[in-house]
């Protein structure tokens, strides 16, 4: 007998998460991703997971994690869900523990944990500097377990492009591109996960991934998939310059007792080991003497922002400061940071054993995401039988990780984005299982038509953007796109510049018409996908450059001099955006806040 | 003496039937450049260095930090990661691209590398826990011993050490160093432990670890230097012992 089959799309933590539940509850899953899921951007994730272990005898417990997680969200993130991943984690950590991650050690063998932004405990376990892909890897092998035994089928190499959608609207399936043959075709599914990661391409350069478009999660919107809280963007502290990205150096750096500093005099050119204590700016440790150089990302960002732009103290006037590890043992650096030691080495040239590190601030993470539901529990926590957990307003899709909204409402805390995920991708899978099997009829049962339409219009689409000949290059656009956004959309905005900025995101759309698709092959076409991608992630900078313009207040990752405060009477609200033909149309939406009362957001 | 211009010359195949041919690319230098940057460059301006137009060459990347694995390939004849491959650190001329010769040409420096996945499969690479229910913490692992088998779990399934090995080709059966060192990874592991002789078995046949000539080369070119030639002495003393194990009825 036929049962369900699930969709589930990106191959990150989140989503082989969700595919190894499902595949236990014995549903068979298909798997799509746009590289071999081994290669998924969550692989950068550096510095560490967190849960309240509390193996330092600290007295740390989930809610002294919870607690750290919404004051460190300024109060917008859903609390229930919050506090649910929080109570999850040491759970999960032991899970990925027993999984095979080789996480570091105490001396008596037990899991070590290191301190972290925005908490005073140590509460992150790690794998080297390394840790995301340790634990990518560790459900990767699961996975392939699963699909060892017949339950997962991948579908490497494919991208997400729409849904398909049966009457009344319930999802079921999707439409996908074979980036090889560039032929796109219809899947059916009878619940459609996605798990899609950032959009920090929108950015141009960031920490993220090349393949971090965001343009599932915005071709989901444009089919009327909420999005929420798209403005808040966290832009890490520190990275190092690239041409093609910015290379995250992890928050784990501080956490082992890295340090940033600047010379105290501005256009001081003496290198760094000949500049006496008594002349070196440590400016966090400072203005922040309880979490010094543990300050969340928002606050460290704003910070390196205001020393190197408003005073001018940045090495050789640029937005640059050091992170200095040269005080601290070699061998603890190596067996601790060694992965970013590595990282900074290759790409900079420099030892960062012996010279400080000379870092930048760069796009990282975007809170916001697509609109996802959950089901409450009276006691405040998440009633785990539901298939409303994860669940967008299309019935029958999810949304899983980095590309759902509502765990770390306005800035995530360091180390609980692979916590987020896993939890999601945990709850999400059993969640769309429960929905598959309230079905009356399957997917497979359903009648050809709306699969066929939905694969012959996204086979028209491609169509005429193969047919695109005109002078612009979709490349050079969006590297225009991403220093819009980067000049006016990261870490200090202005409403001015906010609306000159969607003003030249339309003008690019524009343009985009008149670009050329620079290769008319029929194989392994990368610039036709580009194409279409580039197409939806105007549509999403868009949405978070209006976010942001029309959120007339200051809250964790989104700071306006013009509103330099937090507005909660105004704006303690959950942005929606819904996809319109003019743009988007915004809706705010209460958040829960049962749990934690909002106070003032303080780390001096 | 810095390079005034970077130039490239690109081994370029439209489809993995399709001849391959040589494309040069001349850009104008700028410090700091990697082999990505140089392959975005040429995308923004898909212009040879003869002022042919032609197609933004074809390749793969994600992470561009190394961890990913994606953009393996061929510069100046030896398999690298191309983002951390830096043009100021190559010799002066010249810089070439082409893609890994031990797999099948996808498109230009695309190569399809999925057989190195199918032998993660072969080969059993997986701890076999129970369920993700909740079973408390996992086993006590001491700290040296988990920092030998961190040396193991980096592999990036990049192929550059299946790049090299004289054994790996398409005459032989050979399953290549990557899907043999992850068997060290897992038999060492206290779970993973206990299904150690079903792991040694999928190596023991043909194509197995005794394929392998130890000429050596694999554990040269490992972007992250993983002792591969250790495991493999290590394993020819667990499967020799499981042989004879299996010739004594246990």
């Amino acid at each position: 007998m036929a049962g369900p089959r699930i969709a589930v799309v990106g191959g990150g933590l989140a989503g082989l998460m969700a595919t190894i539940r499902i595949a236990e509850s014995g549903v068979p899953v298909d798997l799509f991703s746009i590289v071999p899921v081994k290669r998924s951007h969550s692989v950068c994730a550096q510095g560490g997971i967190n849960g309240a272990v509390n193996v330092k005898g600290e007295n740390d417990s989930p809610e002294i994690h919870f607690m750290d997680t919404v004051r460190g969200g300024d109060f917008l993130a859903h609390q229930p869900l919050a506090r649910g991943m929080c109570y999850a984690a040491p759970g999960i950590i032991y899970l990925l523990d027993r999984m095979g991650v080789m996480f570091n050690r105490t001396a008596e063998g037990f899991l070590d944990f290191r301190r972290f932004g925005g908490t005073l405990y140590n509460r992150t376990a790690f794998a080297g500097a390394t840790t995301g892909q340790q634990m990518l890897y560790a459900l990767d092998e699961q996975v392939r377990r699963h699909e060892a035994a017949g339950l997962v089928t991948k579908h490497e190499g494919h991208e997400f492009l729409g849904l398909v959608r049966e009457d009344g609207g319930r999802c079921a399936g999707l439409v996908a591109l074979d980036l090889r043959s560039m032929k796109p075709r219809a899947y059916r599914a009878d619940a459609v996960m996605l798990a899609t990661g950032g959009p920090g391409l929108i950015y141009g350069r960031s920490t993220n991934s090349i393949i971090n478009s965001g343009s599932a999660a915005a071709a989901a919107y444009r089919e009327g998939v909420w999005y929420a809280n798209g403005e808040f963007i966290q832009v890490h502290p520190t990275a190092i310059p690239g041409q093609d990205k910015l290379r995250l150096m992890s928050e784990s750096a501080r956490g082992e007792g890295g340090r940033v500093w600047v010379p105290k005099t501005k256009g001081d050119s003496r290198a760094p080991a000949h500049i006496p204590e008594s002349e070196r700016w440590y400016f966090l440790e400072e203005k922040y003497p309880h979490y010094g150089n543990l300050v969340p990302r928002d606050v460290a960002s704003r910070e390196i922002h205001h020393v190197c732009v408003d005073l001018g103290l940045g090495l050789d006037g640029q937005m640059m400061v050091y992170l200095d590890l040269s005080h601290l043992p070699r061998e603890m650096l190596d067996r601790k940071l060694g992965g970013i030691m590595e990282i900074y080495e290759k790409f900079v040239g420099d030892d960062p054993r012996v010279v400080p590190m000379k870092i930048l601030p760069a796009v990282h993470y975007s809170m916001g995401g697509l609109w996802v539901d959950y089901e409450r529990t009276a006691d405040g926590f998440v009633d785990l039988a539901s298939a409303k957990n994860q669940m967008t307003n299309v019935p029958g899709l999810y949304a899983i990780g980095e590309c759902d909204y509502q765990y770390h409402g306005a800035n995530r805390l360091g180390a609980n984005s692979l916590l987020s995920c896993i939890y999601a991708g945990q709850i999400g899978g059993p969640a769309a299982v429960a929905w598959a099997g309230q079905r009356k009829a399957l997917a497979a049962e359903m009648p050809a038509g709306p699969f066929e339409s939905a694969e012959q219009r996204w086979t028209d689409h491609f169509a005429r953007l193969a047919r695109r000949d005109g002078p612009e290059n979709p490349y050079a656009l969006h590297e225009e796109l991403g220093q819009w956004m980067l000049d006016n959309v990261t870490i200090v905005r202005e409403n001015a510049k906010l609306a000159a900025t969607d003003a030249k995101i339309q003008e690019l759309a524009e343009r985009l018409e008149r670009a050329s698709v620079l290769d008319r092959g029929t194989w392994a076409n990368a610039p036709l996908s580009f194409m279409n991608q580039l197409e939806s992630m105007l549509v999403l900078a868009r949405v978070v450059t209006l976010g942001a313009l029309r959120r007339d207040e200051s809250r964790g990752a989104h700071y306006k001099p013009e509103f330099p405060r937090r507005d909660d009477a105004q704006w303690l609200k959950t942005t929606v955006a819904i996809a319109g033909p003019d743009g988007p149309t915004f809706r705010y939406d209460p958040v829960d806040i049962s749990l934690a009362k909002p106070v003032e957001r303080k780390y001096d | 003496m810095p390079r005034a211009t970077i130039e490239l010359k690109i081994r370029r195949q439209d489809a993995p039937s399709a001849p391959p041919r040589w494309e040069e690319f001349s850009l104008p230098y700028r410090p700091n450049m990697n082999v990505i940057s140089c392959l975005m460059e040429i995308r923004k301006r898909p212009v040879t260095k003869q002022g042919t137009t032609t197609t933004p060459p074809a390749w793969e990347a994600s992470c561009l930090e190394e961890v990913c694995g994606s953009c393996t390939m061929r510069v100046n004849g030896a398999p690298r990661q191309s983002c951390a491959t830096l043009i100021d650190r190559l010799p002066p001329g010249t810089v070439t691209l082409e893609p890994l010769t031990k797999f099948q040409v996808v498109r230009d420096l695309i190569v399809d590398r999925s057989p190195m996945l199918e032998a993660l499969i072969q080969v059993k690479g997986w701890i076999p826990i129970d369920g993700t229910y909740d079973l408390g913490p996992g086993p006590r692992i001491a700290e040296s011993e988990r920092a030998t088998a961190y040396a193991f779990s980096r592999c990036m399934t990049c192929g550059c050490c299946m790049e090299v090995c004289p054994q790996y080709n398409e005459r032989s059966e050979f399953i290549g160093p990557a899907p043999l060192a992850q068997v060290r990874l897992f038999n060492a592991h206290p779970t993973g432990r206990m299904n150690a002789a079903e792991r040694l078995q999928t190596i023991m046949g043909r194509g197995g670890l005794a394929d392998c000539g130890n000429a050596q080369n694999c554990v040269q070119v490992c972007p992250k230097e993983i002792p591969l030639t250790e495991a493999f002495g290590e394993l020819g003393r667990q499967t020799t012992l499981l042989w004879l194990k299996n010739l004594l009825g246990k």
